[in-house]
């Protein structure tokens, strides 16, 4: 347990020494210190699992203080840990899948020049989300929270010669920042009204200083909320995710869809105490995860752009988490988010090997017959398409989003509205997975495969695809088994969802209801593509086609919204001021000495004659004044 | 003896005042300028001597000779002054010698 | 307002109508006034300079015929001597030595248009103006009643003044040493004390 304060500082570690002597290491050592460095940490993270899982009691919370970071009057700060439940399966899915994606990076970037910056910006993200994850009070998770951003920002923007990667960047960095900005101000009014910034006092004082349903929680909540929906691209600020595809595939894996995105879910359910005091935050939290998984789930299904497909899903799967909250499935969310990053990662992972081999294709249909060509992507990918469709019984997506779907109906915050959405958002996820899947794998062949991935690629798919496909047994329903591993796990930091009276008995029939609903989708989508391939540019040509198609490949008009509201009318003031508006009043003064100058100088003409003349007019005025006033 | 207004006085010294200034304004030549001055100093001592003699103590007249005595010492380093500008510029003109101007 | 009315009825009274007790020295101030003004803008007018030196001669000894009939001979024969003696006397040597010739006549005719007097004698008028209003709303109070003596003059000056005589007297000095250095004729450019 002594070793948690390992796990953050050994990939931090490894982007020290990459950073400062990452230009005279051989790849060789730049391999080995930067995946090594994750591979400690995440050796570390399982040696304090066990350790903490074989505390004689219930699970105690471990915390570790390391230094004081800041002492000034009252405030006090400290650099600590703060290890729960929660924390734990945050620090198992980082390190494991972070590990795991390390080691495939070896083999994707292993031509690419700035091989040893991206292994430190890597490790650079690894360590702040750590931290992020691990942080005893709320600064020092914002430390990590700024960190993830700055890594995101710097690996979406890794190949930056090309200036739209770089816009990619920073359209990432601005549009999370505006949540950002909204949570730091949720954080001021925490302490301001609190006194303290450690995250377990909060929870504390928080419940005990104010009643359920009054203002002030609620506003701390909607500026938590703020700061969650921008980093987990929920909407409205969920338009920089498909851009930030952008990125090498494997910062997709862990930053876009493993991890960092999860960063706004982790938020909430670490002040899950606060959400509870507000249920019209927790109302608005479960409605903009509908919504967006919807939004989300219409605009995946006619992207051309394999990756893009895959940010869109990722979008949707988020909201998944969103509505779990929302509805009060603490422990659904985290478990959907354990399986997501998985399978995720695993698709991701599979795509950048598709992609790799096919020099850099990333559209859809230009690729197609890959089964035969690649089998074991084939697999790997199909493995991990299932478990994001839910495909019933066999994969962890199933067990995990069944979750949700079941408690955002049964939940006592759960309504029928949130039941429909989820399930038609399960129907859509298996339309445009499937689509993915047959347009890249089956059908003739349209870009020959030019080299196959090494076992440093292969080897972390396969553990992944083991993951996606066995991790959802540690929760199964009462119908199969009632496995609750992992809720009760994770109850010891988030408390267990109530449900609705009489409903207990037909969790089976709602299981029976998404599992048919997803077969239905994945064959109505082979249907549709396998049977009759006819169909689909024709439909794709028709009116409503047309509109629909470009509406949702641009992601539901948002990009076009926000630049008409936003940038441009910025883009406009920048440009009516860039002489400086306000400026000008100071030039005014300069010009009026200046032009004051030169004429009080014509005066001084050196002619006695005008000096006599002026003191005349001079002692006239003054005399003018004495007579007059 | 007289029964002046003292306001007549003043209003005399007044005028010969605004002639000597209307000469200094008018005149170009630095000689009429010096000879308008010393109008100019005229009229204020006569102001002086008017109200002395208002309340019939010597202090006007003291004031006076005072105001003689600057005009001497101002008319000799005046013209001595004329006499080396003359020499130097070869003019009179008080408009053309305005080398110290801003 | 008031105060000013009966101010130019009082004059013109003291001037038209031989008021009860008839003073020839108040008619005398009058006329040496007179003189003194015209004189005097006959002075600031002239072309010629050797004119101008002495129609100002003229109004200095009209004013010395005032000083006299306010009860001030003393002053009247300094102004006499000194004023209308000695500083004159100085603008007449020194347009001597300047000789400047038949030429000069044209070119103060050329530098003298009638147009230059507009505004400095506007100006001039609006000065006087404010004077007269001050001095009318003075009152009117009888001036040279008493004659001051040189006597008391005298005592007066080495009385409480006796330090100002002696600034007056610092003054003449530095006069005379600043227009002794600054009229010295240098010899070609080798000057020792350029001014």
């Amino acid at each position: 347990m002594e070793l948690l304060w390992l796990i953050p500082a050994s990939p931090l570690a490894g982007f020290l020494v990459l950073t400062l002597a990452g230009s005279k290491l051989t790849r060789g050592v730049v391999s080995a210190v930067g995946i090594g460095s994750v591979g400690i940490s995440a050796a570390a993270a399982v040696w304090v699992m066990i350790a903490f899982l074989r505390q004689k009691s219930a699970w105690n919370i471990f915390s570790q203080t390391l230094w004081t970071w800041l002492d000034v009057a009252q405030l006090k700060i400290a650099v600590a840990f703060y290890l729960d439940p929660l924390a734990l399966v945050m620090v198992l899915i980082i390190t494991g899948v972070g590990f795991l994606i390390h080691l495939y990076s070896a083999g994707y970037m292993a031509r690419d020049e700035g091989y040893c910056r991206f292994f430190a910006y890597m490790n650079l993200f690894v360590s702040a989300m750590l931290i992020l994850v691990l942080a005893d009070n709320l600064l020092l998770l914002y430390l990590g929270w700024e960190g993830v951003g700055l890594c995101s920002y710097l690996l979406i923007g890794f190949w930056y010669q090309d200036p739209a990667n770089g816009y990619a960047a920073r359209k990432a960095f601005v549009v999370t920042r505006v949540g950002d900005t909204a949570m730091a101000v949720g954080f001021f009014m925490i302490y301001q009204h609190l006194d303290t910034l450690r995250i377990s006092e909060i929870m504390s004082k928080a419940a005990a200083a104010w009643p359920v349903g009054s203002s002030l929680p609620l506003i701390i909540a909607l500026l938590l909320l703020g700061g969650g929906v921008g980093k987990s691209a929920q909407l409205p600020l969920q338009t920089w995710l498909p851009d930030a595809m952008a990125g090498p595939t494997p910062v997709s894996a862990l930053i876009h869809a493993a991890t960092m995105v999860t960063a706004g879910v982790y938020l909430i359910a670490r002040t899950h105490v606060l959400f509870n005091l507000a249920p019209l935050a927790m109302n608005l939290v479960a409605v903009i995860g509908a919504a967006t998984l919807l939004l989300a789930g219409f605009s995946g299904l006619v992207q051309k752009d394999i990756k893009r497909v895959l940010a869109y899903s990722t979008i949707s799967q988020l909201g998944y988490m969103f509505l779990a909250l929302g509805v009060g499935a603490w422990s659904a969310a985290i478990f959907h988010l354990a399986t997501h990053a998985f399978f995720k990662a695993l698709l991701f992972l599979s795509a950048g090997a598709v992609i790799h081999s096919l020099g850099g294709e990333q559209n859809m249909f230009k690729m197609g017959g890959l089964w035969r060509e690649m089998p074991l992507i084939f697999w790997t990918f199909l493995i991990g398409a299932a478990s994001l469709a839910a495909l019933p019984l066999v994969t962890a997506g199933f067990y995990s989003k069944d979750l949700i779907i079941w408690q955002s109906f049964a939940s006592v915050h759960g309504g029928a509205g949130f039941y429909a959405a989820a399930l038609a958002g399960a129907l859509l996820t298996a339309l445009y997975t499937f689509r993915m899947v047959f347009l890249t794998f089956a059908g003739p062949v349209r870009t020959p495969v030019t080299h196959r991935p090494g076992i440093s690629m292969t080897l972390p798919l396969v553990i992944l695809a083991a993951l996606s496909l066995f991790a959802g047994f540690l929760e199964m329903p009462e119908t199969l088994g009632g496995v609750h591993l992992f809720s009760r796990f994770i109850s010891g930091s988030l408390p267990e969802i109530p449900i609705k009276e009489g409903l207990e008995h037909l969790e089976g029939i709602f299981e029976i209801v998404s599992g048919v609903v997803t077969l239905f989708g994945i064959y109505f989508i082979y249907l549709f593509l396998q049977r009759m391939p006819g169909l689909s540019p024709k439909l794709s040509t028709s009116a409503v086609g047309t509109f629909l198609n470009r509406f949702w490949l641009q992601g539901w008009g948002f990009d076009w919204l926000y630049d008409g509201v936003f940038v441009r009318p910025y883009v406009f003031f920048g440009r009516m001021n860039r002489e400086d508006v306000i400026d000008s009043v100071y030039d005014m003064i300069a010009w009026f000495g200046r032009t004051g100058y030169s004429a009080l100088s014509l005066t001084q003409n050196g002619q006695v004659r005008t000096y006599a003349f002026g003191i005349a007019l001079g002692v006239a005025a003054i005399m003018a004044m004495a007579v007059l006033l | 003896m007289v029964t002046i207004p003292v306001s007549h006085g003043l209003l005399l010294a007044g005028i010969l005042f605004m002639l000597g200034l209307v000469g200094v304004m008018v005149r170009r030549n630095i000689i009429f300028i010096l000879l308008s001055l010393e109008i100019m100093f005229n009229g204020a001592g006569l102001a002086f001597m008017v109200a002395g003699s208002c309340w019939g103590q010597a202090d006007g007249q003291i004031m006076f000779l005072f105001l003689l005595a600057m005009a001497a010492a101002e008319v000799s380093v005046g013209l001595a002054l004329v006499f080396q500008l003359y020499h130097r510029n070869n003019t009179l003109d008080a408009d053309q010698i305005s080398t110290m101007r801003g | 307002m008031l105060n000013q009315k009966m101010f130019w009825k009082s004059s013109l009274m003291r001037l038209l109508t031989r008021n009860e007790k008839y003073e020839p020295m108040n008619a005398i101030f009058y006329i040496s006034a007179a003189i003194a003004v015209v004189s005097t803008a006959m002075a600031i007018s002239r072309l010629n300079a050797v004119h101008a030196l002495l129609y100002l001669i003229v109004s200095l000894l009209s004013v010395a015929q005032i000083f006299f009939i306010l009860g001030a001979p003393f002053a009247a024969a300094l102004e006499v001597i000194i004023y209308a003696g000695a500083i004159m006397v100085l603008f007449v040597f020194v347009i001597m030595m300047l000789n400047l010739g038949p030429s000069a006549m044209e070119t103060e005719r050329q530098w003298l248009r009638p147009g230059m007097w507009i505004g400095p004698v506007l100006l001039s008028a609006v000065l006087m103006a404010e004077l007269v209003f001050v001095i009318a709303n003075s009152g009117s109070h009888p001036a040279g009643s008493h004659e001051v003596g040189s006597g008391a003059v005298g005592i007066a000056l080495f009385g409480p003044y006796a330090l100002g005589v002696e600034l007056a007297s610092i003054l003449l000095l530095a006069g005379l040493v600043g227009a002794y250095h600054l009229a010295r004729q240098d010899s070609g450019n080798q000057s020792e004390g350029e001014v």
